[in-house]
């Protein structure tokens, strides 16, 4: 515990954008309690495309849903699938990348080509393809950001094993008669671990972006799900009469990448105090 | 790179392109739309079990799946991507059009993009840790954070709705229409460039060259503007190949926003629509010019600088 | 001609060269000798007024023809850099834009200290690798600077340097990057420029063969303040200093200095 205190009060930074991220996620935990119970999917149609007032703080859309309600519910779905997109590009990318890395031969080199094949797609033309062909849902949705983003994360694992592999140790634990599983655990993913976090933490608020991005096209979330980047698509359409609908929850979004993005970048700093 | 590399290089693109082409043909085989039941509907036929049936099988689509694989990539090696179900015109055609619309607001981004991010950037570095760059890093930080399709709503908001200086909907081909959408996507693109010039510049900065100039006496606004400053953007050429490529595909999102009529926005049509020759030719059309980008700007980075061109 | 007037050289607070003095005639030939971190390459950097991140000399003076140059504005200083005093490094090569071709980068160095068109300045600069004995001086200009040899490299850096026949030349560790036949080359070049020119010369070096074949006067430094100094002959033959000692026996064969002993 003192041990604990005494990280925080070393790492500023770090501690005052982790209370802000925990705020963040209390906040989508607990929405119900922060929204007096007003329900994020029912509104009145008499109360539609209401401005923001003391009853509708962020005003209402045109179905009458109170729209702070949606923001603080929207929480939810941007939170978890941004934690699943970037823990599932995490777990697929090291572990393809430290098997390549450690096997070397053909099982690198055919799983590098499949790597570059899906670099090969410029910017979200692959995630569009795969989230239209199967079809809209946040489900689809991450599973498309992941099949373009897991690369990074194998070439970054692969180097990182390849550097230790013929390291001596290593080639000594080989000969003694260490198993590969054992290996691959006790050596390899240790050492390609931290770099592997560092890029995790930075690329937490890139993910939420681009599921918010999809979302926004109409391949995310369905309605009346309340989710950021889809309640921007709806607000889009209103943009004339109703400004605050894409205001609030364009905010939100804003907000919580900043957090992240701070949030990782201290991470790093602490991990790898080398880099700037 | 000499032509054994430009050649090997070529061969590359050939087999990721047939890597591709088997991955999309993969994904809409196995997708649980019916594209025969898309073609009726689109043209707002209900039709009959036969008349599925009879359909699919003119089409060839109860043939086994590598049969349909093979007919398909023949085809598109003759240029023959199909037809679009849902526009009913041939997706090469569609396509076509739709790529100088993209390329316009591409190249007119980038240089708005430049406009904003080359001098930001120099300017952040030659002031280091001064006011001027702390500024820079911190609207380069909030700008890495707002997704563009926010950014491209408010502007939008503001200067077409509000001030009402430009037109909502930017469908027609002249600078006004496009003026917004490229500001848009420049704001977003300026954030990274900027840090990634400071960065070059700073660099650039602690090469011994400068302080052998210095020692030469020769004057600092020469040692920045003609050793620094050229020597700093050459890196960036790599990045912009990159980004010329992804925005040529990438631009959906802004397209969708201000109605503009490129490549992006067809390809959301096309999805929205289940619409999957037209899918499938995006696809891989932007992988093929993303990936001739790429070694093109990789070849002429060898002509621009001399150390790549004359060392062994 | 340089007076360096106990001087403190610090790097953020902290002093890296300690009450540093240093009287030199024109003409004369001077060694900083230490090892690395000794303080010797920042009192050259000093002289030049181009002390790299943070460095500041907090104490003393440095006059140059009685003047001071810590009075002078940084654009007085800056035009004695390259004309009244000229500076070679350890690899001379590496200190010119690898962008550039020599040829340009010579020229930009000649306009910057007279008005003379590109072309003129040009020829001017494949003139001064003649006189130097460059071979192929054509060739040389029209070639970048990672394409030479680093004894090429070397002499071209002296050719740049001796343009305008500076009074004081400073050189960073001018032999440390050359194999043992070229670094002979460069020693007698420097040598036979004082003869020719008059010009006073500092060479920071590590190598104690290298000062002692080459200087006048020594002075062996050591974290930042000065060990031990002398003429040659002191400094070789008779010092008493401990530091001294141990540096002159780790030097694995003095024969050049028994040929230098002839002319002294």
């Amino acid at each position: 515990m003192k041990k604990t205190l005494k990280f925080l009060r070393e790492h500023k930074q770090f501690t005052f954008f982790a209370f802000l991220a925990f705020l963040i996620i209390l906040a989508a935990i607990f929405a119900p309690l922060l929204t007096g119970g007003a329900d994020p999917l029912k509104g009145s149609l008499t109360d539609a495309l209401e401005a923001p007032s003391k009853a509708h703080i962020f005003g209402t859309d045109k179905m009458g849903r109170d729209i702070y309600t949606r923001v603080i519910y929207g929480a939810r779905a941007s939170l978890t699938s941004t934690f699943g997109v970037v823990l599932l590009i995490f777990l697929v990318g090291s572990v393809i990348g430290v098997i390549a890395g450690y096997f070397g031969g053909v099982v690198d080199a055919v799983l590098m080509r499949i790597a570059d094949m899906m670099l090969a797609f410029p910017g979200l033309v692959l995630a569009l393809a795969v989230a239209g062909v199967m079809g809209a849902s946040i489900r689809n949705a991450i599973i498309a950001i992941v099949a373009v983003n897991w690369t990074k994360y194998a070439r970054l694992a692969r180097s990182l094993v390849m550097k230790i592999r013929d390291r001596d140790y290593v080639s000594a634990a080989v000969v003694t008669g260490s198993k590969t599983p054992y290996m691959l655990l006790r050596y390899m993913l240790p050492n390609a671990l931290p770099t592997l976090i560092i890029t995790a933490a930075t690329d937490v608020g890139g993910m939420m972006l681009e599921i918010a991005a999809l979302s926004f096209l109409g391949f995310g979330a369905k309605p009346p799900t309340p989710e950021w980047g889809y309640m921007l698509n709806e607000g889009r359409a209103c943009m004339q009469s109703a400004p605050w609908m894409m205001l609030y929850p364009g905010l939100a979004i804003f907000i919580v990448v900043v957090v992240f993005n701070m949030l990782g970048d201290s991470i790093r700093d602490i991990l790898d105090p080398r880099s700037e | 790179m000499n032509k054994k590399q430009i050649f090997r290089r070529l061969a590359q693109i050939v087999i990721v392109l047939i890597g591709i082409s088997f991955i999309t043909f993969l994904l809409t085989y196995l997708s649980p739309g019916d594209p025969v039941r898309n073609m009726f509907s689109a043209t707002g036929v209900m039709p009959t079990e036969e008349l599925v049936q009879q359909t699919r099988d003119e089409l060839g689509l109860n043939d086994p799946f590598l049969t349909q694989y093979a007919r398909w990539l023949t085809n598109c090696l003759h240029g023959d991507f199909g037809k679009s179900y849902s526009l009913n015109k041939p997706v090469v055609d569609l396509l076509a059009a739709r790529l100088l619309p993209t390329l316009k607001l591409t190249l007119m981004s980038l240089v708005l993009m430049l406009i904003m991010a080359v001098p930001l950037g120099v300017a952040s570095a030659l002031h280091k840790d001064s006011f001027i760059d702390y500024v820079c890093r911190a609207v380069t930080f909030v700008g890495c954070a707002m997704p563009n399709f926010w950014v491209g709503l408010l502007l939008m908001l503001l200067l077409c709705v509000k001030i009402q200086i430009f037109p909502v909907i930017a469908s027609g081909g002249d600078f006004k229409s496009l003026f917004l959408p490229a500001l848009t996507l420049a704001i977003a693109m300026a954030s990274k460039y900027t840090r990634q010039v400071r960065t070059a510049v700073l660099e650039e900065l602690n090469q011994d060259y400068v302080i052998g100039a210095e020692a030469r006496g020769v004057k600092r606004s020469t040692i920045i503007w003609k050793n620094v400053f050229p020597n700093a953007l050459l890196p960036l050429i790599t990045m912009l190949g990159l980004s010329i490529g992804s925005l040529l595909g990438g631009t959906s999102v802004v397209e969708v926003i201000f109605s503009y009529p490129g490549l992006g926005n067809l390809a959301v049509t096309a999805i929205t629509s289940s619409d999957y020759n037209l899918i499938q030719g995006y696809v891989l059309w932007m992988a093929l010019i993303y990936m001739v980008i790429n070694l093109i700007v990789d070849a002429s980075y060898v002509y621009i600088d001399p150390r790549m061109r004359l060392k062994r | 001609m340089l007076k360096i007037d106990n001087v403190t050289i610090s790097y953020k607070k902290v002093p890296a060269v300690l009450d540093f003095s240093l009287d030199m005639k024109p003409g004369q030939i001077i060694s900083l000798v230490g090892e690395s971190g000794s303080g010797k390459t920042t009192v050259i950097r000093a002289v030049l007024g181009l002390l790299a991140g943070g460095g500041a000399i907090t104490k003393g003076d440095i006059l140059f023809d009685g003047e001071s140059l810590l009075s002078k504005t940084p654009e007085q200083w800056r035009s004695l850099r390259g004309s009244d005093i000229s500076m070679i490094f350890q690899d001379s090569g590496a200190m010119m834009n690898p962008t550039r071709k020599i040829g340009s980068v010579f020229t930009e160095y000649l306009q910057t200290h007279e008005k003379i068109s590109r072309k003129d300045a040009w020829a001017k600069g494949e003139e001064m690798l003649r006189k130097m004995r460059l071979p192929s001086p054509d060739n040389v200009m029209g070639s970048y600077p990672f394409q030479l040899s680093g004894g090429m490299r070397q002499r071209v850096g002296i050719a740049m340097a001796m343009t305008y026949q500076p009074r004081l030349l400073l050189a960073d560790e001018p032999t440390s990057a050359l194999d043992v036949t070229t670094q002979a080359q460069i020693v007698r070049q420097m040598m036979e420029l004082r003869d020719t020119y008059g010009t006073g010369i500092i060479v920071v070096t590590h190598n104690l063969g290298v000062a002692a074949y080459m200087s006048d006067y020594i002075v062996v430094m050591k974290n930042g303040h000065i060990e031990d100094q002398g003429d040659r002959d002191h400094i070789l033959h008779h010092s008493e200093n401990e530091y001294t000692r141990t540096l002159l026996s780790a030097v694995p064969s003095m024969e050049r200095e028994q040929g230098g002993e002839k002319d002294v």
